[in-house]
């Protein structure tokens, strides 16, 4: 009987795949160039529609037939606008940091004409001999991609793209499997959740199967809180269904039949690419009643969070889930026992989920192999900061913080120094350079502090006052804190109240004592994971930076020269060039006059310390510069009297 | 028919379609919030009968979430991003040229209800930081100067605008 089930599912989807494939060929061996634009966020924000209107418009007046594709992020997102452009017969080659401009010439040179410019590309993406490879770039040698494999390179409003490159056959598969062994599977590859805390995957479907309930659910966890964490936002942006592919095997596992997306608002081409991808799986039958003829129903509702933090904690998700105020609630219960209307509800993060499908494929052994003893697979970083390849990191768990920020990330901008790296967002921590050979996995950054988080990972370098950035991510968490336990809504609040102080050379010599007394009542005296972790900012400054705390609060002097109220602007007479106005036309406020001898000055009462000046002032030059402590700065010229007694 | 009528009268339109679950709370007030652009009372009040339930929850959720909007917004609404990347690429410096620029706080609209300005907490277009986003616009790496330029635009697409305006009304 289970047999016959199996066949005929087989049977409906091979048909569906079939005529995927059939169309993926056309698309690869079609004779017309073919050229894909990333338009995910990332891409838009640095002009990737202007490049795309470029392209439909000059391609429709050369009279050229072309196919444009949309595609997803390919986590390059430091050189977006990108741009892929195949000709028959030619290997794809990626150019980076296109403009309309450099698209024209694209068109004309290339497209129309021979000449592939070199100057433009970042490489090819297929081995040949006109021009090197992308992948022999450093990055390459420790990027292994599976969540992020498909980013970038198919269209994710097209389901047929994603069921031609593998997509929904390992559903098929699952679906053929008994429930108990799709979990067993996940179980022994070692799977643990990406949302940050790290619990086993398979542990938590095997909890919620085995829960009593009238009904089960499943939660994907997509409110991407974590400020400087974009890669769930990518996932969803670039190949969403995947994580809907796991969504449905997980639903399998645990005898669910509804699901959830909660997508944040924050995210809107997110939340229509999911709309999309929802509505195309449903035609196809991949989602709905009796999935393939197999018998199993299962549907998916996209929901959008209302942009509160808070609402990334499991408990607090499901309240506002039941339309409710984002307010968490003590575990136990946890969700899998006892969820969404009192049910069983697995609630996964949308990297786990994108995990599902490749384990279920490939096998638990497969995966068990890639990482750590303790942390398997592979790590997904959003690298952000200053660093000089923003943009997404896939790597096997345990690379060290080294390779991922100076061989992947192509090291900090500027010839300036690296300070530290900022992990795990609001909840986890600043880890200082000597702990850049640090394998990163799950356990080892707890122990230095931080946590793995959402994988947001911010790079600092001297100029970042660590001060500063902790006082920054404490504003963060007092804003976002739900207000139910008073530890944490109060407690940081106080906290806030003496960073501030501290940074504006107020502090007092216990400042120190205190804060760390907070942070450990904070911890202890909150519910929810907001709280436990909100002073971990805090605490690893001050255990790594404890020397720029000091020298705030003693010498009211900010070593990073950040903090507003310990710095002055001031221009070195001798350096000046005199006849240059360069900082005189930076200046938003009208800060900085000509004085005697046409050498500039800063209106110390009028200037709002923008830096305008100092980025404005020519690097030969470089005469802007900036003092702390205040007290330092040289007297200056009074400002004369405006010539045509305008002030 | 009233302003408050006519609220009203859309807010049970954008009612009829839904099912009565308390659940679906917070999707109606984002359907609410998409169009007018903001939470009106009455459309709150409205909810709660629709729902059957007391007016100071849906007003306690309203006010739980950082999406919802109490007073109309600005033409145009400017997010300054305050993500971490963004702040440690100076995100406080734009924030603040904004604010000098319109001449408004965080969370205010201009008197001539052409602008209003809000923080957002991210965007996730870290790469591009600092980040604003200009109505739907993402505006990357975004420098004192440029918010001038950005608000010059608007200033000289208005111009054009009410140039038009006047040569239709002269012809």
């Amino acid at each position: 009987m289970k047999q016959s089930t199996v066949k005929l599912s087989q049977g409906a989807f091979e048909s569906i795949r079939e005529r995927a494939l059939v169309e993926w060929e056309a698309l690869s061996n079609s004779p017309k160039p073919h050229i894909t634009i990333g338009t995910a966020t990332c891409g838009r924000a640095a002009g990737a529609l202007e490049v795309l209107k470029t392209f439909k418009e000059e391609l429709a007046e050369q009279k050229v037939d072309a196919i444009i594709t949309e595609v997803g992020c390919k986590g390059y997102c430091y050189a977006e606008p990108l741009v892929v452009i195949t000709k028959p017969g030619l290997p794809p080659i990626c150019y980076g940091y296109v403009t309309p401009g450099i698209a024209t010439r694209l068109i004309s040179d290339y497209i129309l004409g021979n000449d592939p410019c070199p100057e433009f590309a970042l490489g090819a993406l297929e081995e040949n001999e006109l021009i090197p490879t992308i992948f022999d770039q450093p990055r390459f040698q420790y990027e292994k991609r599976i969540l992020l494999a498909r980013c970038g390179d198919i269209d994710p409003e097209d389901i047929n793209q994603y069921i031609a490159n593998g997509g929904y056959a390992t559903l098929i598969k699952a679906l053929g499997m008994a429930p108990q062994d799709v979990i067993e599977e996940i179980t022994r590859s070692g799977l643990r959740g990406r949302g940050g805390a790290g619990f086993p995957t398979g542990d938590k479907w095997q909890i919620c199967r085995d829960a009593p309930g009238t009904a089960r659910y499943v939660i994907c966890n997509a409110d991407e809180g974590d400020p400087g964490a974009f890669m769930d936002r990518a996932i969803l942006e670039s190949d969403p269904h995947s994580v809907i592919e796991g969504m449905i095997i997980a639903g399998y596992a645990v005898g669910a039949a509804k699901g959830y997306i909660y997508v944040r608002i924050e995210y809107p081409l997110a939340v229509a690419r999911v709309d999309t991808a929802l509505r195309q799986s449903a035609e196809l039958g991949l989602l709905g009643d009796d999935i393939m003829g197999h018998g199993f129903g299962f549907e998916i509702e996209a929901m959008r969070g209302s942009g509160a933090f808070v609402c990334g904690e499991e408990t607090a998700l499901i309240a506002s889930l039941e339309g409710k105020r984002g307010w968490p609630w003590h575990r136990p219960p946890f969700p899998a026992t006892e969820g969404l209307k009192n049910q069983p509800t697995l609630i996964n993060n949308v990297k786990t989920l994108a995990s599902v499908p490749p384990i279920i494929d490939r096998g638990a052994e497969w995966f068990a192999n890639i990482g750590t003893p303790a942390s398997k697979g592979t790590a997904v970083f959003a690298l952000a900061g200053k660093v000089l390849n923003t943009g997404l990191v896939e790597v096997p768990m345990g690379t060290t913080l080294r390779k991922i920020i100076f061989e992947v990330g192509g090291g900090i901008p500027n010839g300036r120094k690296f300070k530290a790296v900022q992990i795990g967002g609001p909840s986890g921590g600043c880890l200082p350079e000597s702990l850049l050979d640090l394998p990163i996995d799950f356990d080892s950054l707890t122990e230095a502090g931080a946590m793995m988080g959402s994988g947001g990972m911010v790079i600092l370098d001297e100029d970042n006052c660590m001060v500063d950035t902790a006082r920054y991510f404490l504003d963060f968490t007092r804003k976002e804190s739900c207000g139910k336990c008073t530890f944490c809504r109060l407690g940081t609040a106080q906290m806030l109240d003496i960073l501030e102080d501290i940074t504006r050379g107020e502090g007092n010599p216990g400042d120190i004592a205190l804060l760390e007394e907070l942070a450990a009542d904070i911890k202890e005296g909150s519910l929810c994971g907001l709280g436990k972790t909100a002073p971990n900012p805090i605490l690893t400054t001050l255990r790594y930076f404890h020397e720029e705390y000091e020298a705030h609060i003693t010498e009211q002097r900010c070593p990073a020269l950040v903090c507003p109220e310990l710095i002055a602007y001031y221009i070195l007479p001798l350096k000046c060039e005199r006849s240059c106005d360069a900082c005189v036309g930076s200046c938003p406020v009208e800060a900085i006059f000509s004085g005697k001898k046409g050498i500039k000055v800063i209106d110390q009462e009028k200037c709002v310390k923008c830096g305008s000046c100092l980025d404005a002032c020519p690097p030969q030059y470089s005469a802007v510069i900036r003092i702390s402590p205040v007290s330092e700065l040289p007297p200056s010229e009074p400002r004369p009297p405006d010539k045509n007694g305008k002030d | 028919m009233t302003e408050e009528e006519e609220i009203k009268k859309q807010t049970l339109e954008i009612l009829e379609s839904r099912s009565r679950e308390r659940g679906k709370l917070i999707p109606i007030l984002q359907d609410i919030q998409a169009k007018f652009g903001y939470l009106p009372r009455e459309a709150m009040l409205e909810t709660a009968n629709f729902l059957d339930i007391p007016e100071s929850e849906v007003y306690s959720v309203a006010t739980f979430y950082n999406q919802f909007r109490f007073v109309p917004p600005g033409k145009h609404q400017v997010k300054a991003c305050l993500g971490t990347a963004c702040q440690i690429k100076g995100g406080r410096i734009i924030l603040e040229a904004w604010q000098r620029e319109l001449d408004i706080k965080m969370g205010e609209t201009t008197a001539d209800r052409e602008f209003s300005l809000e923080r957002v907490a991210c965007v996730g277009c870290c790469a591009m930081a600092p980040v604003t986003v200009v109505d739907d616009t993402v505006e990357g790496k975004v420098s004192p100067t440029r918010v001038k330029g950005i608000l010059l635009a608007f200033d000289l697409a208005k111009q054009k605008v009410s140039k038009k305006v006047k040569k239709a009304k002269s012809s």
